[in-house]
This record gives C-alpha cells, sequence and structure tokens, in this order.
C-alpha cells in the first residue's frame, strides 16, 4: 500500500493546490489507485485534462513525471530497453586490431554503457518516487499492449543478458487513451477506469477561475455558459477545457469584461477549429463575424 | 484472495442496504448485495469478470462507505470498463443502493423516508402533512429553490411533488417512466420556465439579445433537468422501496447503445445513436487505416538500405522497406428510404460519408419506387446530418405510388449508372426487400455483381423475417456477395469493417 493521499478529500484538497480541480469521480479514481496500486486507465475526448492529471499528480505527490508518448509502430526496444548497436558496431571495428577474446568483448559490449534506456525500464529503475504516463495508449498495436500488460503487472523486466531488474516500489500510473481503437480486455481488466467528460457547468467556471486568476466571476460563468451552449451543438470536435481557457485569455487581451454576440463572433475561432463547426455555430446563436479563413485548419 | 473486512460492510449495509435485506450486523448481507448488483450489471449487459468482481470486494474496503460519490466511484472505476456502459452502471447503482441515500437531510430518515401504506392513508384522508401544500404554493417554493439552486430543498420538494401527483400505488407493475410522466405534467416546465425568465428579467438578471435570452434559457433548463432527475430518483427510490431491487433492475433494464435496433428506437435514443456515428466513425476508420498499412510491409528498399549503410562502415545494419500506398475502395451506396427503413438508411448513409476518408469515392442514391442520384447533397455541404436531413426532404424518390418498388429502382439504376459501375467499386444495397409484391428484376443484380468488385445487401429486419410476408431477400440475395443483418451499430460497425477490408 503506497498511502500518498490521505482520504479522497485530501486528493481534493492537494491536487487543488496545483490548480487542477477534481471532480469526485476523479479524487476517488486516484486514491483507490494509490490504495490497491493499480493503474488509472483514463479516457475521454481530446483535451479535458488526461495528460493533465497525471503531471498534477507528480507534483502533489513530489514525484517525477517519467512520459512514455505512444505511437503508432512503438516497440519493445523503444518502450521497454534497447542495445545500442551502433555504438556496439563501432566497439567491435575498433577493436579488430587488438587481441581480445571474444568472452570479453561480449562482456564489455552487453554491458550498462551500451544499454539505451527506455521510459519503461527508466520507471522499474528509478529509486525516487515517481508517476509513470503512458499517454494514447490506443495507439500501440496489441502485442505492444500485451507487453504493457507484463511489466505492469509485476513492474520488472528480465534482460537477458543482465538478469532481472525489479522495481523498488510501485509508481503510480497513469494510461490515458483518446479511444480510437477499443483497447484489449485484458488491459481493461488490470485497470481502474476513469472516463474524463466536459466539466459541468459549475466545474469549468471554477476551473477558468483557477486558470485565468484575472478573469472574473461573472465574466467566467458567461464563458462557461456559452461553452455549454456551443457544445451543445452537433460539432465535429467540441470545445475542449484547454480551448476554453484560452478564449477567457483571449477576452481578457481584447480587454472585454462582457460578452455580447460581436465578441463571440469575432473569437469563435479560438473555440472551434473547424470551419463548418464555426459556421453552424455563428448561425445557432445568432452571432455575426469576420469572413472564415479559407480552409479548416486542424487543432493544435 | 483478498478478505473483506466485515465492519467496513456492516457498515456500508447499515447506510446502504436494500429494504428486503436483513438489517445490519450480518458481513454475508454486503457481500450478497454486492453479488446481486454485479449479477444484475451482468444481466444487463455489461461484461464484468471475476478479477474485476475480486476487485470490486477489495475498493470498496477502502473507500469511506458513507460518501456516496466515493463509494460510487469505487464500484465504477472497477466495474465498468466502457464509457457507453455507465449509464447502465447508473440506473443499477441508484436501484441497489439509493434506498438511504445520503444527504437525506437533518430531519433524518423519517420525514423523508417513505412507507407506501401511511401514503396511502394520507391519501385516503385528502391530507396530511404535504396536503396542505396547494399546488400554488409548491409551485413557487419550487421556484425559489431553483433560483437560489438549493439542492436540498429541491430534494425535498422532488420528494413532496411525487407524494401529491404521482398516484404511486403499491404492488403496481408499471416502471418509473409512467409516474415521472404523470408527476412532470403537473409540474408544468414550461410554465416554470416562463416564470424563472420572467423574474430574472425584472432583476436585470437577462442581458439584451437573442444571444442572452438563449443563454438564460438554457440555464433554466439545465437546472430543470436537475429537478427532474431528483424527481426520477425519488420515484426509483420508492418503487425499490415496495418492490426489491432486483424486480425494479429488471424493469429498467435497457439494451446498450450499440445494441439498440435502428428500426424501433425511441427518439432518446435516436439522439444517442447520431452522437455516436462520428466518435465511432473516426476509430474505426484510424483502425482500418493502421491495419491496411501494416498488412503490407513493403519490399525492401535497396536504395536507402544502401544510403543508411554508409554510417556503419558500409554493413547494412537497418535494413529500410517501401511502404506501399494501398488502394481505397469505390463505394456506392443504393438505399431504400421509404417509411419503414427510413431511420436505418439514413444512419447507414450517414456512417458511410462520415467513413468517407476511407473511400477514394463515395456515391450515393435512394429509392422508394423512383430513384435519385444524392451524392450532390453531401458534396454541398461540410455537415453529414444537413445533408442527410435534405436527402429525405429533397430527394425524387416516388415515381407512382410511393410504395417500394426495388425492381424498377433497380432496372433505373442499370440504365444509367451500369457503365459507371468498375471492378474497384463495392455496391451496398439498403433495405428490407419488401417488394409490394412487385417484379424482383435480379437480373440487374446479377449483372452489377459480375462487373463489381463487391455486392453488398444490408438488411435491417431481424433474419427470422426475412422472406416472409413480400420480403424477397434470397431472391436477391443469391446474386449478392454477402447479404448482412445490420439491425445496430455493432453490426454496422462490423460489416464497414469488412467492405473496407475487402
Amino acid at each position: 500500500m503506497a498511502d500518498r493521499f490521505k482520504s479522497v478529500d485530501d486528493v481534493v484538497e492537494r491536487l487543488r493546490t496545483v490548480d487542477y480541480l477534481a471532480d469526485p469521480n476523479i479524487a476517488g479514481v486516484v486514491y483507490l489507485a494509490d490504495r490497491l496500486e493499480k493503474p488509472i486507465l483514463v479516457e475521454g475526448p481530446a483535451g479535458v485534462g488526461k495528460t493533465e492529471l497525471a503531471k498534477a499528480l507528480g507534483d502533489v505527490t513530489g514525484a517525477r513525471l517519467i512520459r512514455l508518448q505512444c505511437y503508432e509502430g512503438l516497440d519493445e526496444s523503444k518502450a521497454l530497453y534497447e542495445w545500442n548497436y551502433k555504438k556496439q558496431l563501432l566497439r567491435i571495428q575498433a577493436d579488430r586490431e587488438h587481441e581480445t577474446s571474444w568472452a570479453e568483448v561480449e562482456s564489455d559490449i552487453f554491458s550498462e554503457p551500451f544499454l539505451l534506456t527506455r521510459p519503461l525500464l527508466e520507471a522499474i529503475r528509478a529509486e525516487e518516487p515517481i508517476v509513470l504516463l503512458i499517454d494514447e495508449v490506443d495507439r500501440v498495436e496489441i502485442e505492444t499492449e500485451a507487453l504493457l500488460l507484463e511489466v505492469l503487472s509485476d513492474f520488472q523486466v528480465s534482460i537477458p543478458e543482465l538478469g532481472t531488474i525489479a522495481g523498488k516500489q510501485r509508481p503510480l500510473v497513469v494510461m490515458t487513451s483518446n479511444n480510437t481503437r477499443e483497447l484489449s480486455e485484458a488491459l481493461k481488466r488490470r485497470c481502474l477506469y476513469l472516463h474524463l467528460d466536459y466539466p459541468d457547468l459549475e466545474r469549468e467556471k471554477d476551473i477558468v477561475r483557477v486558470r485565468v486568476p484575472e478573469v472574473d466571476d461573472e465574466l467566467a460563468e458567461q464563458v462557461a455558459r456559452v461553452v455549454r451552449s456551443v457544445r451543445q451543438l452537433e460539432l465535429k470536435k467540441a470545445p475542449s477545457i484547454s480551448e476554453t481557457i484560452d478564449w477567457a485569455r483571449t477576452l481578457l487581451y481584447l480587454g472585454k469584461n462582457e460578452i455580447d454576440p460581436d465578441v463571440i463572433g469575432e473569437t469563435l475561432h479560438v473555440l472551434l477549429k473547424y470551419q463548418s463547426d464555426i459556421a453552424k455555430a455563428r448561425k445557432e446563436l445568432q452571432v455575426e463575424g469576420g469572413p472564415l479563413p479559407a480552409r479548416s485548419s486542424a487543432g493544435p | 484472495m483478498h478478505h473483506v473486512n466485515p465492519a467496513k460492510l456492516d457498515d456500508a449495509m447499515s447506510r446502504f442496504g436494500p429494504a428486503d435485506a436483513p438489517p445490519a450486523g450480518d458481513r454475508e448481507s454486503m457481500l450478497d448485495v454486492l453479488q446481486g448488483f454485479i449479477h444484475e450489471l451482468r444481466a444487463a449487459g455489461l461484461p464484468v469478470s471475476m478479477t474485476e468482481n475480486l476487485d470490486a470486494m477489495r475498493a470498496v474496503e477502502h473507500v469511506d462507505i458513507g460518501e456516496r460519490d466515493a463509494f460510487k466511484a469505487a464500484l465504477g472505476a472497477t466495474l465498468v470498463k466502457h464509457h457507453h456502459h455507465w449509464r447502465a452502471f447508473e440506473t443499477v447503482f441508484d436501484v441497489y443502493f439509493s434506498l438511504h441515500a445520503a444527504g437525506v437531510g437533518e430531519e433524518g430518515e423519517d420525514t423523508e423516508g417513505f412507507d407506501l401504506e401511511s401514503m396511502e392513508a394520507m391519501r385516503a384522508q385528502g391530507g396530511g402533512a404535504m396536503g396542505e401544500v396547494s399546488p400554488e404554493e409548491l409551485a413557487q417554493m419550487l421556484l425559489q429553490a431553483l433560483t437560489s439552486m438549493d439542492r436540498e430543498q429541491l430534494r425535498r420538494l422532488a420528494g413532496m411533488a411525487v407524494d401529491r401527483f404521482a398516484g404511486m400505488e403499491p404492488g403496481r407493475p408499471v416502471g418509473g417512466t409512467y409516474y415521472l410522466y404523470r408527476t412532470l405534467r403537473q409540474l408544468d416546465f414550461d410554465g416554470l420556465t416562463a416564470r424563472m425568465m420572467g423574474q430574472a428579467r425584472e432583476q436585470g438578471d437577462v442581458g439584451d439579445g437573442d444571444l442572452a435570452e438563449r443563454l438564460a434559457q438554457e440555464e433554466f433548463q439545465a437546472r430543470l433537468q436537475q429537478l427532474k432527475e431528483l424527481v426520477e430518483a425519488e420515484i426509483r427510490r420508492r418503487l425499490v422501496a415496495d418492490r426489491g431491487a432486483e424486480a425494479m433492475a429488471r424493469t429498467l433494464r435497457k439494451p446498450l447503445p450499440e445494441d439498440v435496433d435502428f428500426m424501433h428506437a425511441s427518439r432518446e435514443e435516436m439522439l444517442a445513436l447520431q452522437r455516436a456515428i462520428y466518435p465511432l466513425t473516426r476509430a474505426l476508420a484510424a483502425r482500418l487505416a493502421q491495419r491496411r498499412r501494416r498488412r503490407n510491409r513493403g519490399h525492401l528498399d535497396f536504395r536507402s538500405t544502401v544510403r543508411h549503410s554508409l554510417s556503419y562502415g558500409g554493413v547494412p545494419a537497418e535494413p529500410k522497406f517501401r511502404h506501399p500506398r494501398p488502394s481505397r475502395p469505390e463505394i456506392m451506396v443504393v438505399a431504400d428510404i421509404s417509411g419503414s427503413v427510413a431511420s436505418f438508411a439514413r444512419f447507414t448513409l450517414q456512417f458511410v460519408y462520415a467513413m468517407a476518408s476511407q473511400f477514394s469515392k463515395v456515391r450515393s442514391w435512394v429509392f422508394i419506387d423512383g430513384i435519385d442520384e444524392v451524392t450532390r447533397f453531401f458534396q454541398e455541404s461540410d455537415d453529414i446530418g444537413e445533408a442527410v436531413h435534405r436527402v429525405n426532404t429533397e430527394a425524387d424518390v416516388v415515381w407512382v405510388d410511393g410504395h417500394s418498388d426495388y425492381g424498377h429502382a433497380f432496372e433505373v439504376f442499370h440504365e444509367h449508372h451500369y457503365k459507371e459501375v468498375t471492378p474497384k467499386t463495392s455496391i451496398i444495397l439498403l433495405g428490407d426487400a419488401r417488394n409490394n409484391y412487385h417484379a424482383s428484376q435480379n437480373w440487374v443484380l446479377k449483372e452489377l455483381q459480375q462487373r463489381a468488385r463487391h455486392l453488398y445487401w444490408l438488411n435491417p429486419e431481424p433474419r427470422g423475417y426475412w422472406d416472409t410476408g413480400d420480403s424477397i431477400i434470397s431472391e436477391f440475395g443469391i446474386y449478392c456477395d454477402g447479404v448482412y443483418e445490420c439491425r445496430n451499430l455493432r453490426q454496422l460497425e462490423q460489416f464497414v469493417t469488412t467492405v473496407v477490408e475487402g
């Protein structure tokens, strides 16, 4: 039992100190993850604070964040460890002139200096407390998922030339997924599942106030209301929390203390990233705006 | 194996156990409740494994069970691993653990508490505590509570409203929806919205213009939605007290979103399906693109390999491959949009166009007894929903009487578009093949099949109904590469996977 947090309330309060507002569900799952020593699998639309959660957890527990960014084609050598074979090759070539026995060469080139540590091995070998973030785990292939399973269940790894390396501690593990594919049941079974969705009005307002302290209560309320309204439309991509925050900042820079239709029309492109979405929102909210950008740009 | 702490469970029991469970003090009882709960989740279609079952047991040891949110989070995180199962989970959770819900208020459970008999008696006397409040007074109190958003007060008022308006009778085997409807009708949400609006305007809380109006309106609706949920919870609580959790959960069981039947979806389910389509197609597209790339690893790129070998003194240590660009199929969709299968056609069109990036070209036709190409609607608009709407309203599909005539539609299609079908084309036909006893003209399909890469038929009817009455699916089916039953999103998704890979 790791006991990083005393209670569910403790989770909420401490996350608040790093400006992460956890709702009861988030806090409950984080607390359990700590007690049961299980990884958290966070799913949800882009930009609702999945990665942010891991970072915040690192901050409040005073742990180092180790991040494994997943992508298609990620394999053992990129996730776990790899022998630096280019360096090994050079070493062998450099040895050609000298008389060295094979055993010597072998023990030499399969030693620490030739080992490239990748995030998972780094996490296992870490002495200090860490939070391991496995980002966008839905992007890897099923085979790689199996590798993750193995590492996560025992938190140790066997390197044939070096032996088994076991983790000294159980770090908090956070996996995020954008749900571009269904993860395997085996992986899901081993995790605590947390679905993050767009926040409700109150929470979004609080988030705006915390993240952009210069915004006053009234403007935050208005921002949250407009965003809620926009999210109810049928859009290709609904505004994320980060976009809400960007929007609040934009309004601030423009020196607006109040939201009127003109302001919305002019700044809607901060919230929405598709041309058709912007057009639709303008029509529905009955706001005017300048000409649309020539081509819809992709999100950041 | 983990042992469950009996003291904690007793504690849980005393706060949450359903009415028919034995009183606290019995450790087995909480285990039973949890097992019953998990059993019900499985019955509702959630895949809960043995491991997850044990995890849930361990998890509830760690939470202070008096905190409902934490308790729910613990069960949710261990038992529910798919977001779209969450609603089903919530319903079952409410049924099993709502009886002595936390936060009832200082008066304790007796005033709020529920006793069908005494309620009956109260109604018989035409009065009692609740009887003294007139509907007008209740509305006034509601208005106040809604304005200040006092949740405690709202909860109490929801209880009153149910007492007064739902007319619940013990033992009556109706679902909660009936009582909910009766209560809500009396509460008059439209009237409440209008009054809140008026009040807000008087106090100058609503700015000028349509936008301010809209935002205020939405805010009030959101508050009323909360009230509605409270009323629903209250009704559910009483029903559980009356009939027991198990029976109640059984009545409330609903198909999971991926299993909702296109042809019999309620309005609400339709909206949920609409919303589900876009994310689903995006996920599917990503998956298919990935699989297609991987299926063909490509052959050795000699030049690149040699170039890279230079950095290792000429040793080709890092072989390089050339990745082929796989060809994408061309799709033609021909859909029956007569009344019975219209919603199915709509979903499928929406689905196919949302997947358009996976195909080199998508063209579509709709028919009833006449046929019309509708590709233009999708080209003119970025918004698939709007295009589908235009298909429904503007396409010219009636030839004689507006009853499905597959034969004629296919003939016309053959006449105008046969030449455009190429060996790269996959044709997808949508419909229930209920031909109103017209001629099938299935020679058209025979010729199309020979010319096209694939010819598929999707039928939204259950397989058992095929070839009954005026359905002649087999007559068409013999010339198709596949006839698929397609009644829900799950089946549709499976089918699209086959097409892209085929």
